[in-house]
């Protein structure tokens, strides 16, 4: 049930993120949204468990990409974002999860909205939209502290410059880029308003980020007339509220 | 046979021994919920007790809250890998909500405003094993975290403590709550490190 995948290519997206390509010559694909369980095992036995979001699209390769934010006091993000190298094993367990998941059937309209390292399981459903061709009209509403905050930076621009039915948005928490129209802030209702699908279309939304962000989006959406089973929330990081 | 990390020194702690398989402990009180957080208004409160066709007992937050309390210290053991050691809840037993309930039901489907729903068998419900629990140290339980009212079931993940509870239903035959027909395991037991659907 544990596999052995290889590393076969390492990219920093930011100065405490690391995107691992793993080579796993048994892996029976994924669908964009779901994560892996990754142990790492010290020399003394004792090892360590935690998940991460795939962020590479759903597709028949025998490889996955997952990418790792670096905790501050984290057990294993410091090793995986910067001891682990090329050629290197990690053990996996996946994919898991048929809740927080994009399949390339759904024909509704998306709206995506991430906060932070939040962006990871659905840039795996942009990516899968984008290789497969589907139809339905994705955005994808991105908020990150500063404009050197952001993941998949490259593929992002390769997308709002190619093709018209993704549409990215950005949100500045703290600094936003030369002549952005907008003062830093987080995500409010006039944002919602501008940059996320109206409740007429029936859209699906995914919110993906730190539990405060999760929990004040999905209030937002709810208060502006989305119907609450349209939205799809998956939370990580502490609270900061309470010990 | 494990593949060794070089280099990974890991982080352990004298805690560590009383953790479940695979947790790792944390101070903080994490979230995971799969929507958005429902705001119950205690006048509308109810929690209910069925056997699939009839209502066998109701309470709405005022008889709710003049039945017997009891002060609970557990540990919180969830299936994202997180425990949380010696927290404190105020809740109403299960143990006294079932207590003139006459089933030879076998299992409940547990029932959430917002739809959630979890199920486990009747017995772990029983013998001083859960409650409705309405206070997390000493404060009112916050919508997040699952107020006015959440199941505490600690002794399996935490998914089974469903939050924003309002109601039990009896039933003769096992059903698959929404995480449990989501790929998540059936029962949930930390100490045997029951995630997900195939393990043992």
């Amino acid at each position: 049930m544990w596999r052995v995948g290889t590393v076969v290519a390492l990219h920093d997206e930011t100065a405490t993120a690391r995107t691992i390509t793993l080579s796993l010559p048994d892996w029976q694909g994924h669908v964009a949204g779901q994560h892996v369980d990754v142990r790492l095992t010290a020399p003394d036995g004792y090892s360590a468990v935690r998940s991460y979001s795939i962020a590479s699209a759903a597709n028949s390769e025998k490889q996955i990409e997952i990418t790792v934010e670096r905790l501050p006091n984290g057990e294993v993000s410091p090793y995986l974002t910067q001891e682990l190298a090329v050629g290197d094993q990690v053990e996996l367990r996946g994919p898991i999860g048929r809740w927080f998941v994009w399949r390339t059937d759904q024909r509704e309209p998306i709206q995506l909205i991430a906060g932070g390292s939040g962006i990871v399981p659905l840039m795996a459903m942009i990516r899968s939209r984008v290789a497969t061709r589907s139809t339905p009209a994705f955005r994808l509403l991105y908020s990150v502290r500063a404009p050197e905050a952001i993941f998949y930076r490259d593929d992002l621009q390769t997308l709002a410059s190619e093709d018209s039915s993704v549409v990215v948005n950005y949100a500045y928490t703290r600094t936003v880029p030369k002549d952005w129209p907008r003062l830093p802030g987080r995500i409010d209702k006039d944002l919602i308003l501008s940059a996320t699908w109206p409740p007429s279309v029936s859209a699906t939304f995914y919110i993906c980020g730190p539990t405060g962000f999760v929990e004040s989006v999905a209030d937002l959406l709810n208060t502006g007339g989305n119907r609450r089973e349209n939205i799809r929330t998956e939370r990580f990081g502490p609270t900061g509220e309470r010990k | 046979m494990a593949i060794i990390s070089r280099g990974f020194a890991g982080r352990r702690s004298a805690a560590d021994a009383k953790l479940p398989p695979g947790q790792y402990l944390t101070t903080d009180f994490p979230v995971l919920s799969a929507g958005p957080t429902p705001r119950i208004s205690l006048d509308k409160w109810e929690f209910t007790i069925d056997d699939g066709s009839n209502v066998v007992k109701r309470w709405n937050w005022k008889s709710f809250r003049e039945l017997p309390t009891e002060n609970i210290t557990v540990d919180l053991h969830c299936v994202t890998r997180w425990s949380k050691l010696g927290t404190h809840w105020e809740g109403v037993s299960l143990d006294t909500l079932l207590a003139d309930v006459k089933t030879d039901a076998e299992y409940v489907l547990v029932h959430s405003y917002g739809d959630y729903t979890t199920n486990l068998p009747l017995d772990d419900l029983l013998d001083g094993q859960a409650w409705i629990a309405f206070r997390f140290d000493d404060d009112d339980l916050a919508p997040e975290h699952g107020g006015p009212a959440r199941l505490l079931v600690p002794h399996l993940y935490l998914w089974k403590s469903a939050k924003w509870v309002r109601g039990i239903t009896l039933m003769h035959e096992d059903k698959p709550g929404f995480w449990e027909s989501l790929g998540y395991h059936n029962y949930g037991d930390p100490w045997r490190e029951q995630r997900y659907s195939g393990d043992e």
